[in-house]
């Protein structure tokens, strides 16, 4: 900031003049760092959102035009209509979190405390299908799951549907196109974005503190439950949040492999915009659920308390 | 020299038998026997690589042995998992939980064996390491003498049979460390129990505790007190490992009684017979040392004035260095190239300069005898390494 603080100059030069001028210089490097990643935040992300919110306040057809006319009663109407699939989208998104985060936690364990030399085969592996598109891969679960399938087939005869129908996830002998599907397709999509943040938080990890803890009287389960999933705790946040967030607003799954019924609100807000070509209620849809979604992630991150985990 | 380990009331000594450990074809620990006394300091001294830490851990249960037996007191622990011993560890770099307060890493070991109450004994605890006013702070604002004596709080509060320490004050500088061996060695002795500490410095070791065990190699090479060690080193390697040695190759020349006569370099040596530790015959070879603070320095045109019956060797000074409170001298000598001399600081004699000619002498029973058949420089070439 001051003069002080800037490296000496060479010492044969008048001292006053020149170290000013590279202080200055100095002090705008971080702006200019910056500039790139704000002016495509300012294009790509600020510009869309003001447009859309605009949009949101509009009323008028796409013969006539749309007009802001301040209109905020489309905010209203569309969670008075859709707010089934806002319900259906937050309680898929968080299953299929959890699921996420059951499936992850040991894989990702595994990987960080004893694949030894496999440690990088097994994180290769990890994200090997983002090599593939996602749209292809979700499709592939529609063979997977589908009637009279292997894997139905095995459901069924080990009366694992009964259970599911029983819980209302599948119907009769069905999979596909039932809410079970479609968290499924989530969390297979998703769990990759759950495995590398806990991956990396349990890599962290110094192997001497599970000593410690050992050498503690605590058993390898309470190490576990004190030690290693307390230090874990970033690699789970980011992981959740990581899932939560993009599945919430995920609609490919709920198209490919669920059903009318099992429509989440990213469909909906796709329907809005490319067939019914309501834009303002479909930018509404949009705001309301940024808005949930930021109102819950605020409230899980204060009540982790990851900050002091550092 | 073993003999120093059954002083004990025996109750809680911890008695390794025949203890081994190999990774692979690398022998980390070869079979070793070894009595701690109960309530002893005692320190497992070598170079890096020479088995203590494996040895330690083999204690803790955090390495199982290959072969062998650890007991505590009378009992077999060998297949214990380290969470039903009760030994605890201060770690090298002291793994304190990051995510928990001071409060709780010292209560962490209570909890764990479902003590409820916890207060009164972290308090204690903590006053007795000094930090009663840092409870709730987390390690990493602690400095790194604060966070080692947590982890030593840490570990005795569960009032361990035994606590090992793991090169405990490897990470702290040199004036820190010297203040924590003074404070160790107090706390070990205001609770009295077992502290079996690794370390790779012998200053260290020396300072702190009452029995040393030198390991070289996966083996223990000599076992005593460290004054005991220092001045009748058995081996090569301990002569180097602990100070300085100069170390003469020699034959045996006669043997008067409990007097061997030796000549080196045409000069004529006595030494007693009761400090070689290899068995002597005229004419066969031996190695005797001399600590480099045993030896006088004269110079040559004062030779008359050295008392008689003191072994005497010629040379000319190659360098001198003046640190303080001693001058260390390096002579060029025919009986031992190397010459190494410590000279206390009281009457400094202008003429010892690089360059003239001395006689040292010193008194004979301070020379010891070793086995010729050992390595000369075994000991010198690790310290060296360690250091850079």
């Amino acid at each position: 900031m001051t003069i002080t603080e800037a490296p000496p100059a060479a010492p044969a030069t008048p001292p006053e003049p020149p170290v000013r001028k590279a202080s200055t210089r100095k002090r705008l490097v971080p702006y200019w760092l910056l500039l790139p990643g704000i002016l495509w935040l300012l294009v790509f992300f600020a510009l869309p959102m003001v447009y859309q919110a605009s949009t949101s306040v509009q009323t008028g057809s796409l013969e006539k035009g749309f007009q802001v006319t301040w209109h905020f009663a489309t905010y209203w109407d569309a969670l008075q209509e859709y707010y089934p699939q806002f319900v259906r989208s937050l309680l898929y998104a968080g299953t299929a979190t959890i699921l996420c985060l059951l499936l992850g936690y040991p894989l990702a364990y595994l990987i960080a405390f004893k694949a030894g030399r496999w440690r990088n085969l097994l994180l290769v592996l990890v994200i090997a299908p983002f090599f593939t598109s996602f749209l292809i891969r979700t499709l592939a679960w529609k063979t997977i799951l589908a009637d009279g399938g292997t894997v139905v087939g095995i459901l069924d005869s080990l009366h694992v549907l009964d259970v599911t129908s029983w819980l209302g996830w599948t119907e009769g002998n069905r999979v596909l196109a039932t809410p079970m599907a479609v968290v499924c397709g989530l969390t297979y999509n998703f769990l990759p974005f759950m495995i590398l943040p806990l991956y990396t938080s349990l890599e962290r990890i110094d192997g001497r503190l599970h000593e410690a803890a050992g050498d503690l009287y605590a058993r390898p389960l309470t190490t576990f439950r004190k030690v290693t999933f307390p230090l874990s705790m970033p690699g789970v946040v980011s992981g959740t949040l990581l899932t939560f967030i993009p599945a919430s607003g995920d609609y490919v799954n709920a198209e490919l492999l669920g059903s009318t019924d099992t429509k989440m609100v990213g469909s909906v807000i796709q329907t809005q915009f490319l067939r019914v070509l309501d834009y303002p209620t479909a930018a509404a849809l949009s705001f309301i659920l940024m808005a949930i979604v930021l109102l819950m992630v605020t409230f899980y991150i204060r009540r982790a308390g990851t900050e002091d985990l550092v | 020299m073993t003999e120093t380990a059954s002083t004990s009331r025996g109750g809680g000594d911890v008695r390794l038998s025949g203890i081994s450990k190999t990774y692979g074809s690398f022998h980390a620990v070869k079979p070793l026997d070894l009595t701690v006394p109960q309530g002893s300091f005692f320190a497992l001294l070598g170079a890096s690589g020479c088995g203590k830490t494996t040895t330690l851990r083999m204690i803790a249960g955090l390495e199982e042995p290959t072969t062998g037996t650890v007991f505590l007191g009378d009992k077999d622990v060998t297949g214990l998992p380290p969470y039903k011993r009760p030994v605890n560890t201060v770690f090298q770099s002291y793994a304190l939980f990051p995510h928990l307060d001071i409060y709780e890493n010292v209560a962490f070991g209570l909890r764990r064996r479902g003590i409820k109450s916890v207060r009164g004994q972290v308090g204690e605890m903590l006053d007795l390491v000094q930090l009663g006013d840092f409870a709730k702070r987390k390690p990493h604002q602690l400095s790194g003498g604060q966070q080692q004596r947590v982890a030593v709080a840490r570990a005795l509060i569960n009032h361990p049979q035994v606590l090992l320490l793991d090169e405990p004050l490897g990470a702290l500088d040199l004036k820190l460390r010297r203040q924590m061996q003074l404070e160790l060695k107090r706390i070990q002795t205001e609770v009295g129990i077992t502290f079996i500490h690794v370390t790779h410095d012998q200053e260290e070791a020396m300072t702190m505790a009452d029995t040393v065990a030198v390991m070289n190699g996966g083996l223990v090479e000599q076992l005593g007190s460290p004054a005991d060690l220092y001045e009748n080193p058995e081996t090569t390697f301990v002569a180097n490992f602990l100070g300085t040695s100069n170390l003469i190759e020699a034959e045996v020349a006669e043997i008067h009684g409990d007097e061997v006569v030796v000549t080196a370099g045409g000069a004529k040596l006595r030494l007693p017979a009761g400090r070689c530790s290899a068995p002597t015959a005229s004419g066969g070879r031996l190695l005797v040392g001399i600590r480099p603070e045993k030896i006088s320095l004269a110079h040559a045109d004062d030779a008359g004035t050295i008392p008689d019956g003191r072994n005497r060797i010629t040379g000319r000074i190659a360098d001198s260095s003046f640190i303080g409170v001693s001058t260390q001298y390096v002579i060029d000598s025919p009986v031992c190239p190397e010459f190494e001399v410590y000279a206390q600081n009281i009457e400094r004699d202008s003429r010892l300069a690089p360059g003239a000619e001395v006689v040292l002498h010193w008194n004979p029973a301070h020379s010891f005898g070793l086995d010729a058949a050992q390595d000369i420089d075994a000991g010198i070439e690790t310290v060296d390494e360690e250091v850079s």
